[in-house]
């Protein structure tokens, strides 16, 4: 379970760039909630995931997750509990490694690091059959480069890492935003079926309103670093796009500016 | 100049080469896996040349025992300008440079003086000529190269640990690193205690085959390491298409013998030794310069390409 509470952000105080990235932000995610998060440019989404995973320090408030305070824990320690993959293909995996390397340094993501072989045999079964179930024919190249996949292809090795060890949160920030729309249908597919079978607990940003309706079990709508809307159960299954670009701006006045989003 | 000369400086460029092989394969561990210019090697390959003759020459040590020192001493050298580097934010450059002036009292503090020679000091490699019987310029190939088959293959089983592997991917890509829950700080400390430790090795090996320590010894040290990199990156690529990890770093010994054969070659021809750091440094310049300026060209010939090709007719 994720809570987080009283939540702020600012970057660059006290400067003429000043920017209140996250306002007082509360949150609570039950296990195995599938929450989908929208909102437009600058409204602090990418912010709250960098928040949770540890990537900046925060202002003020808690974040607690599984009943542990990880509000001032480093980013490296926090990556035991917490998998991610990030909206640039290249940023989750390491492109000079091999497939069978970089699936071997998450599956060691919170144990400790020694001095045993990085890559044993058995691992290596294991690895092919996980392989196997992407249907992507990277069974038989394991011990490519990472560096010679395609971005949907490094997208779902991204998502096959991030869940090795089952984390308590998964962490999507629009990770399919850079990939073709054949592509990213594939690895939202992808997406769905790995956090049924491990029943995880996921928040994802997306620009994609209908996969935001679609996918998961509940939305919450971001503008200038609030909540500003969330909806769950039949209520967000009932969503339409419509009914979604009318609360937003009912709820901030203005209109939904976003110049990725996508409305169909 | 005559043709036995010139063989004879080709020759005695084979054993040069192999020692300092081993420094450039330090400064390929952080240049090349980290990521980072390190600009602490020119000191800790002084402070490996300076405990390794003072050890033997004050205290009576054993050759091959001092190069434990050595080690150990770059070691401590290179996670200094580490923990500058990650812990307290200073650019990596300035936290070899601030490693490296440090270490220069550092290391006339060790030595006692600027230069220590190493006269009927016993060395690994004259020890090894009395043994055998063979030259200098042998026993010295020999030795190195004993040296440098424990040093690859040490190296590279180490990179093939969950530690090393880890060390890699921080180099490689520090957020994915991140997210993957390895402690990147850590990594780059060890990562150029390793670097360095290796460049110390080297500094004392040297040190024992030219018959002294001096505190300048390591000028120049990361334009001859990366001079030795580039170059045998140039001669892999000949070679293979993609080298594995073995090859990469034997390569790197490979081009440090050609950065000697090289500079025995210009300076035969004439050139002054003092323009040798020149020289060097032009090398390394326009060698690091080449990618930019190919990928220039080619963006440019392409573009004229499409000017003159007739979809646009």
């Amino acid at each position: 379970m994720l809570r987080i509470e009283h939540l702020s952000k600012t970057f660059n105080g006290h400067t003429i760039n000043e920017r209140k990235a996250l306002n007082d932000i509360n949150l609570t995610l039950n296990d195995g909630d599938f929450v989908t998060v929208i909102g437009g440019n600058g409204a602090g989404k990418s912010t709250l995931l960098n928040m949770i995973a540890g990537v900046y320090p925060m202002d003020s408030g808690k974040i607690i997750l599984d009943d542990i305070d990880i509000s001032l824990m480093p980013q490296s320690k926090r990556a035991r509990y917490i998998g991610r993959v990030f909206q640039d293909p290249m940023m989750g995996t390491a492109a000079d490694m091999q497939i069978e390397e970089n699936l071997a340094l998450a599956r060691r993501r919170g144990s400790k690091r020694g001095l045993a072989w990085e890559v044993s045999e058995a691992e290596r079964q294991q690895y092919r059959q996980l392989l196997r179930s992407l249907d992507l024919h990277l069974e038989d190249r394991l011990t490519q480069q990472v560096g010679l996949l395609s971005g949907g292809q490094r997208q779902a090795l991204t998502l096959l890492m991030a869940t090795l060890i089952k984390p308590s949160l998964l962490l999507l920030d629009e990770h399919t935003a850079a990939l073709d729309p054949k592509t990213a249908a594939k690895v939202l597919e992808l997406t769905e079926s790995l956090v049924k079978t491990h029943h995880l607990t996921t928040l994802m940003i997306t620009h994609n309103m209908k996969d935001a309706i679609r996918l998961g079990n509940r939305l919450i709508m971001m503008h200038e670093g609030r909540i500003i809307f969330e909806a769950d159960g039949p209520t967000k299954s009932n969503l339409t796009v419509e009914a979604l670009l009318e609360k937003f701006e009912s709820a901030s006045g203005q209109q939904l500016s976003n110049d990725r989003m996508l409305l169909v | 100049m005559s043709l036995s000369a010139l063989s004879m400086a080709l020759y005695s460029a084979i054993p040069q080469g192999i020692i300092w092989g081993i420094m450039a394969l330090g400064v390929y561990l952080s240049f090349r896996l980290l990521n980072i210019a390190d600009m602490s090697c020119e000191g800790t390959f002084a402070s490996g040349a300076a405990i390794s003759a003072i050890l033997m020459v004050n205290h009576g040590f054993n050759p091959y025992l001092t190069l434990i020192f050595s080690i150990l001493i770059g070691f401590i050298g290179g996670m200094i300008t580490g923990i500058m580097h990650t812990k307290f934010k200073i650019p990596a450059i300035l936290a070899g440079i601030l490693t490296q002036l440090g270490l220069y009292s550092i290391n006339l503090h060790i030595m006692g003086a600027s230069n220590v020679p190493l006269l009927r000091i016993d060395t690994v490699f004259n020890t090894f000529a009395a043994l055998t019987g063979l030259d200098n310029t042998t026993s010295t190939i020999i030795v190195g190269l004993g040296f440098a088959m424990i040093v690859v293959a040490l190296i590279y089983a180490f990179f093939g640990t969950e530690i090393g592997s880890a060390i890699r991917a921080t180099g490689c890509n520090p957020s994915m690193a991140k997210a993957q829950g390895i402690d990147t700080d850590n990594m780059i400390i060890i990562g150029l205690g390793l670097s360095n430790a290796l460049i110390a090795l080297s500094g004392a090996l040297v040190s024992q085959s030219q018959g002294y320590a001096d505190v300048k010894i390591g000028q120049g040290a990361i334009v001859i390491g990366l001079a030795a990199i580039i170059i045998g990156e140039v001669l892999l690529s000949a070679v293979f298409k993609r080298g594995n990890f073995v090859a990469k770093f034997s390569f790197v010994f490979l081009g440090s013998i050609f950065y000697r054969i090289i500079v025995s070659l210009v300076l035969q021809m004439g050139l002054n030794t003092d323009d040798l750091k020149l020289f060097s440094a032009i090398l390394v310049m326009i060698a690091l310069a080449t990618p930019a300026y190919l990928e220039h060209q080619r963006t440019r010939s392409a573009y004229n390409a499409s000017l003159k090709g007739d979809h646009h007719a």
